[in-house]
């Protein structure tokens, strides 16, 4: 048991030396930017900063979905001149219904309906509709199950990239934006104290359209024409305008905007210009109105309507809304970083100030090496000589535990701390056991070699299953788990693994070096 | 230098035969009675739920003397917010606003807001050093989760220790660790400890180590099963305690050395954590005594151990020895 093969020797102290490596970023700033340099990144409570948990509005994108389809359905049917009534949306349901006239009708509409079918995905080639035809006449489309999960993942997908393209719009450093569950985004902004002008900027869906307005409608109208409708200004809620539902141009099409001041009159406005599509769709809308009023609405609230001068054929226009400095450059910012897919809202916010507890971290981390030293102090009084093996064996532990989560990226908390030391606190059982057992070994009367080697042995198996079940535990935990037990998890089988390595592996070749450089008559025991 | 290389004390001394399966029912019916009692507190009066589950908005004002409560509480109740509840914090320089649970997000934003607007009003020289606020829908679906987790988790336990022992040893196993965790959770109603993912975890570290001090006692018992073949199982586990003693002690003490600092000077944020750990080790470290080794004794007496009959006659010894 205590002989080691110089290839093994080399491996584990090249293990360790991989764990210690793993571990000094830690210790140092990133040198230069193309440097891999993994650090485990300090919580909010540590460094102070703001936490948001958004929520994406699954019913939204629901219902954005099904209006595009009843509108599909609608053109289908009109082409094919099917008679129907009732057609509708009904976003709890999930699906899109309507009523033939004429039930023989059924089989035609069938057969066309099915091409408005496609595959969920590329990957999943379910069926992103059901079509269902009642004896009655009564046709429903329902969207599939496959079709919702995906459609709320790419929801996910895009509004993480497009919160973080607002939010690197902030000058925040260092933001963190990850998916958390199905339909839960998790914004960590460090340094930022007061999360109101970030949580303004992501709330907003932005998006923008331009819109043609209908001639001599009162917005108190109560018979509006038919593709008309009255939306509120954004500068003053109470008044409100009548204007065409159909989209003239998208603000989608938009590849810029900047903030900036009208040379003539110094008030702040917002410079866009368009892409290729955008900029012929805008020619030609604005060629065709000239003299005519212009809606430029933000998310179902009117910027403003301005008269269309002159055509405007080079794509570029300007939006002048009585803004402020800094409600232009967060405009601008907004339309640069694209719509998002779906609504957001806050359902967790937390926000740690710098100055926040730097007393209660102070204690929390003193206490934290108060206890260490005295796990050490404990170890060496308890078993001497192998309890300082046993001890720089869980120096290492540490440092390698802190390595492996550097690697992770993990994110270290106060709690977090806690939890690490409470393992290392549990990691010297492995030797409590290995110790007791060599003991157990020189009380029967064995030689010094015989007994290391015996209590050793024996010692595994116990050491593997009890380690072997904590880690099954935590590892079902991180599995099933929500996702801060997730993280609490995973510290805690990276310090089992770290554990089984350092409180056996490494303990066993000093001990062995120990011996054969002694060569003791008695082991140090009680 | 002798004196660092040498142990300098025993907890136990060697040879110690301590007859703890006389305590066997004193030991079944104490804990009974505890988690019996915990279980009634957790329904009356309850967890004192943290942020994270009961939901709500929590401000942290600092400010440089102490606060005028009275001037705070009119502040906040010009700015609609009655209900509001305020604790001193940071030696009287400082004041923890909390709010109830509000409806929806835009409402939880209206109430931080107001409460922003009456510490500025009441307490000009204030900083608002951090705020908190959580809907209570996120909380249930935590709760929920967390506990599917922890009960298959639970499952994983009892899985592998049949495998690697006998189903006497699982069963032993897990129906102890689930009376120290309702044991944990008493403890938390009546201290007043906050529930919050925090303490959570804590409550995870103490099944993890309650788990892993059971398998040392267990695994001695396993190789005593095989060493004395007509001990009477009773006589072996009361030899396999008093061997594994001192590693008992020894890994609870350092486990408990670790957490004592940080439950006395820890700070709020980990006091209570630390609190729930120093209760859970002591609870773990007595119940593989006390509990999981008797109800082994109860369902193993005759089954793990042959009475009469020859010792290879027993599928059980055989199958434990292999």
């Amino acid at each position: 048991m205590l002989y080691f093969t110089r290839l093994k020797s080399l491996l584990i102290v090249l293990v360790c030396a991989l764990g210690v490596a793993l571990a000094i970023p830690n210790l140092f700033a990133r040198p230069a930017a193309w440097v891999p340099w993994p650090q485990i990144h300090l919580g909010l409570d540590l460094r102070g900063g703001s936490y948001l948990l958004m929520q994406v509005d699954m019913k939204a994108v629901v219902k954005q979905d099904l209006t595009d389809l009843t509108d599909e359905v609608r053109s289908t049917l009109f082409k094919a001149h099917i008679g129907y009534t009732n057609l509708g949306a009904d976003p709890l349901a999930k699906r899109v219904s309507f009523n033939l006239l004429d039930p023989n009708d059924a089989a035609k509409v069938k057969s066309l309906l099915a091409k408005l079918i496609t595959p969920v995905t590329a990957a999943n080639g379910a069926p992103d509709l059901v079509v269902a035809i009642a004896p009655s006449g009564t046709v429903t489309l329902t969207l599939s199950r496959p079709a919702l999960i995906a459609k709320a993942s790419q929801a996910v997908a895009q509004s993480i990239t497009i919160i973080g393209r607002r939010i690197d719009g902030t000058g925040v450093v260092d933001p963190q934006i990850a998916r958390q569950g199905s339909d839960q985004i998790v914004i960590q902004l460090p340094g930022v104290s007061d999360p109101n002008r970030i949580k303004r900027l992501i709330g907003k869906t932005a998006h923008m359209t331009f819109h043609m307005v209908p001639q001599g409608v009162a917005a108190a109208s109560k018979n509006l024409p038919p593709g008309v409708e009255v939306v509120p200004m954004l500068n003053n809620p109470g008044e409100a305008q009548a204007i065409f539902s159909r989209v003239a141009v998208d603000g989608a099409d938009l590849t810029n905007a900047q903030a900036g001041q009208d040379p003539q009159t110094g008030q702040w406005v917002v410079n866009f210009s368009f892409d290729g599509t955008g900029a012929r769709k805008f020619a030609k809308i604005t060629t065709a109105n000239v003299g005519k009023p212009f809606a430029i609405v933000l998310d179902h609230k009117i910027i403003e309507a301005p008269v269309i001068q002159q055509p405007i054929i080079t794509g570029q226009g300007q939006i002048s809304g009585q803004f402020t400095a800094k409600s232009a450059t967060d405009l601008a910012l907004l339309l640069r970083a694209g719509a998002l897919p779906a609504p957001l809202k806050v359902v967790e916010q937390q926000s740690v100030g710098p100055e926040l507890g730097t007393d209660a971290i102070r204690a929390g981390v003193i206490s934290l090496a108060v206890g260490f030293v005295l796990v050490i102090a404990f170890m060496a009084s308890f078993y001497g000589l192998f309890g300082w093996f046993a001890n720089l064996a869980l120096v290492l532990n540490l440092v390698m535990m802190l390595g492996v989560l550097s690697l992770m990226g993990a994110t270290l908390t106060l709690p977090g701390m806690a939890g690490i030391l409470l393992t290392l606190g549990m990691a010297v059982d492995a030797n409590v056991l290995i110790n007791e057992r060599v003991r157990e070994e020189v009380k029967l009367g064995r030689k010094p070699l015989a007994a290391l080697e015996a209590g050793y042995k024996r010692a595994y198996g116990t050491i593997i299953d009890s380690n072997v079940t904590t880690l099954l535990a935590h590892v079902t935990l991180f599995i099933f788990g929500s996702p801060p037990v997730r993280g609490f998890a995973v510290t805690i089988c990276v310090g089992i693994i770290t554990t089984l390595f350092t409180a056996t592996v490494v303990t066993r070749l000093i001990t062995a070096r120990w011996f054969v450089a002694r060569r003791p008559a008695e082991l140090p025991v009680f | 230098m002798k004196f660092l290389t040498r142990p300098a004390f025993r907890l136990v001394p060697d040879g110690t035969r301590i007859r703890f399966m006389n305590g066997r029912f004193a030991g079944l019916i104490v804990s009974a009675v505890l988690s019996t009692a915990s279980l009634i507190l957790f329904f009356h009066p309850g967890l004192n739920l943290g942020l994270d589950f009961k939901g709500g908005v929590v401000m942290q004002v600092g400010t440089p003397s102490k606060p005028d409560f009275a001037k705070l509480r009119t502040a906040l109740n010009q700015n609609h917010l009655p209900g509001a509840a305020l604790q001193s914090f940071g030696h009287d320089k400082g004041v923890l606003i909390s709010l109830e649970s509000q409806s929806n997000a835009k409402a939880t934003q209206q109430a931080l807001d107001n409460a922003q607007a009456a510490v500025k009003q009441a307490l000009p020289n204030a900083k608002i050093l951090g705020t908190q606020a959580i809907g209570a829908s996120v909380s249930a679906q935590l709760f929920d989760q967390g506990l599917t987790a922890l009960g298959l988790s639970l499952l994983m336990i009892l899985g592998y220790i049949w495998f690697r022992f006998e189903w006497q040893f699982a069963v032993g196993a897990v129906a102890t660790l689930v009376l120290d965790a309702t044991k944990t959770i008493g403890f938390m109603v009546i201290t007043r400890i906050p529930f919050d993912l925090v303490t959570i975890a804590a409550i995870l570290t103490v099944i993890g180590y309650s788990t892993n001090d059971k398998v040392v006692v267990y695994d001695r018992v396993r190789e005593n099963l095989r060493k004395y073949k007509t001990m009477k199982l009773r006589d072996l586990i009361d030899l396999s305690i008093n061997e594994t003693l001192n590693r008992t002690l020894g890994t609870s003490g350092t486990v408990f050395l670790a957490a004592l600092p940080l439950a006395l000077f820890g700070g709020a944020s980990l006091s209570g954590f630390a609190w729930v750990m120093l209760f859970g080790i002591v609870v773990g470290t007595s119940s593989s005594i006390f509990i999981a080794a008797p109800i082994l004794l109860l369902l193993g007496d005759n089954k793990l151990r042959r009475g009469t009959a020859k010792p290879t006659d027993d599928p059980t010894v055989a199958k434990s020895r292999a």
